[in-house]
């Protein structure tokens, strides 16, 4: 009984398995397949060739080394930008003790609930308001903080015995020394945790994007293959190739910190 | 240094932790801080290190009024029972940190974090992580972080209390040691009365934030100022046998032979008192004034542990194996003048 239900496991993990990795799969080898290949039917497996012609028009038609520099702009300033934030908050919320401390981190939990697609209207409004549409500062203000990572080194911070902060305190530190000494590198998994998430949801981040730029100067990869997409319609071996540069990085990313992004999707339950 | 603590307060909304502590710690003199958990002593440990304000009173260090002084200031070193080393730092950069936070320049910090290390015994282990430490080492890294600035005090807030029985017995005596070496004024928190009476040059015994008695160890043991005092130190407890003086005479509840001690001299009739008695106290004696009843014996290599009754009371003497004492004898005791104390029933005051 044992072993056959462990056989039915495996068998649905496998098939689960395939499902998951054949688009990543058929994606690859299409873009290395000519535009005859692509449209074969029945459908051809593998390229004949492992020539990376596509890329080179892909990369010729639209300006993906800029979007591909924008993606790492955007992803770098905001992820080090929310980072920061939320270290400095979680700290206030574990640590100081201050009127209102409760109440607030309350209210900001709470406010985990609304989705973003909800708040997109406001931040767009704001956007316009402050000038900034169609800029770099329209990709990256909104993405300076977050509760949720907030909660995430809170959680962390409050594990951390009292006895660790007094004695820092009666050896001279500050709150700030201490912070930067002490609490960020014993939090050092959550951190990572923190950073990985956010530069996974800033990197595929595409909805925003598309509403606050325009031009090509400042579109990120997702937004820019997009419209890459919509301009070189015809040609779906190119669009792979554009693809795989989109995603490749994430999933290089991916298989190297997999230990801390289920960790920390595990710690905070969060979606996807 | 010396610490001079001035009807130090402190109040939790309405719960009193310490009320009007005064005390006098001189200079190098090493003070426990004796009481059941709870008392206030890790409270005024914390008010001497700086983490609590006082609500009530005032602290000096030396001429320094350090009452409102954040911690940072003070110049402390605080060994904490659960060690507080950081986890993430070799023991090098753990003893160095308050040096760091004091902005020494680096060869001085490893030069005498080095020097302390070796006076601790850790020096061959500066690079190895807490984790990888022992009890007693993480102990003794505690001890070298919380020196090497040199503090002007030095407080140990229950250090040994998460070690094993033989480590604990060797830790306390290097703490003694090193605390002689470098002559700092220490505080030493703890509710073990044996390491309290072991290491310290000085006790406090505190009860509900109350202090008791400031004495010189042996004192305390000699001359417990009151019942909670005698109650708290030795081991085995000391006997409480509960009655009432009438004409000079003790009797005990239970029985109406009167006994006659000079202790009843000057209490006056119809008092209930506790007739307190050391289990060392006790001497065997043909005539003694004291009848008992041997319920059973309990052979301890050079003397017994007998266990005895008198009256409604069930006592313990340490009586020598000569005297040979047999299960359901009845026999006669006396008292040694050591160890032996009236005190009221109901305060616990001490009457004689």
């Amino acid at each position: 009984m044992r072993k056959l239900s462990r056989v039915f496991t495996y068998l649905f993990l496998t098939v689960t398995g395939i499902i998951m990795f054949f688009p990543f799969f058929w994606m690859f080898m299409s873009a290395f397949k000519t535009s005859a290949e692509v449209t074969a039917s029945p459908p051809v497996w593998l390229p004949s060739s492992f020539s990376l012609v596509n890329f080179q028009l892909a990369f010729q038609k639209a300006p993906f080394l800029r979007y591909f520099l924008n993606s790492i702009i955007v992803m770098v300033s905001s992820v080090t930008v929310t980072t920061v934030t939320s270290i400095l908050a979680a700290f206030a919320f574990s640590r100081l003790r201050f009127p209102g401390r409760q109440t607030l981190f309350t209210l900001l939990l709470s406010m985990m609930m609304l989705p973003f697609e909800m708040l997109i209207i406001t931040n767009y409004r704001t956007v316009i308001d402050l000038g900034i549409y169609d800029s770099m500062w329209a990709l990256v203000l909104p993405f300076t903080s977050s509760i949720f990572y907030t909660y995430i080194l809170k959680n962390f911070f409050d594990t951390v015995p009292d006895s660790l902060y007094w004695s820092a305190r009666i050896d001279g530190s500050s709150n700030w020394n201490y912070l930067w000494k002490v609490m960020v590198p014993m939090a050092r998994p959550s951190l990572t945790t923190v950073i990985l998430l956010n530069a996974l949801a800033s990197w595929n981040s595409f909805m925003w994007p598309m509403y606050v730029i325009a031009t090509d100067t400042y579109r990120t990869l997702p937004w820019g293959l997009q419209v890459f997409t919509t301009e070189a319609g015809s040609n779906p071996e190119q669009q792979m190739a554009a693809s795989t540069v989109v995603v490749l990085p994430m999933i290089i990313l991916f298989l190297f910190a997999r230990k801390y992004i289920v960790g920390g999707v595990a710690r905070g339950g969060l979606k996807g | 240094m010396r610490v001079v603590l001035d009807h130090v307060t402190k109040k939790f909304d309405d719960f009193t932790a310490v009320s009007e502590f005064s005390a006098t710690l001189e200079d190098g003199e090493l003070v426990c801080l004796l009481g059941p958990s709870g008392c206030g002593k890790s409270t005024l440990l914390n008010m001497l290190s700086g983490i609590l304000p006082p609500t009530g009173g005032q602290i000096f260090f030396d001429k320094d009024n350090v009452t409102n002084m954040p911690p940072e200031k003070r110049g402390v070193g605080l060994v904490f029972q659960n060690y507080a080393l950081y986890p993430h730092m070799t023991v090098l950069d753990n003893i160095c940190f308050p040096l760091e936070t004091q902005h020494v320049p680096k060869p001085e910090r490893i030069e005498r974090a080095n020097e302390i290390a070796k006076l601790v015994h850790v020096d061959t282990l500066m690079q190895r992580r807490p984790g990888e430490l022992s009890g007693g080492q993480q102990q003794r890294v505690a001890i070298a972080r919380a020196l090497v600035k040199n503090p002007r005090l030095l407080l140990l807030d229950e250090p040994l209390s998460n070690l094993d029985a033989r480590l604990r017995l060797e830790m306390r005596e290097e703490i003694r040691r090193i605390q002689q070496r470098t002559k700092v004024t220490a505080v030493f928190v703890t509710h073990d009365q044996e390491e309290a009476l072991a290491i310290s040059d000085r006790v406090i015994l505190m009860k509900a934030g109350v202090v008791q008695q400031n004495d010189l160890p042996q004192r305390l043991y000699d001359e417990p100022c009151n019942q909670f005092v005698a109650n708290f130190l030795g081991n085995p407890p000391i006997n409480n046998i509960p009655g009432t003086v009438h004409g000079h005479l003790f009797f005990a509840d239970g029985t109406d032979e009167g006994i006659s001690l000079p202790l009843f001299q000057n209490i006056a009739d119809g008092k209930r008192v506790n007739l307190s008695i050391r289990a060392e106290a006790f001497i065997p004696e043909e005539n003694g004034p004291i009848p008992a009843h041997v319920e059973r014996v309990f052979t301890m290599g050079k003397e017994e542990l007998a266990i005895m009754t008198l009256g409604d009371t069930e006592f313990r003497a340490y009586i020598d194996t000569e005297v040979g004492l047999v299960n359901g004898q009845n026999t006669r005791l006396n008292v040694r003048r050591r160890g032996v104390f009236v005190f009221d029933l109901e305060s616990g005051a001490k009457l004689a």
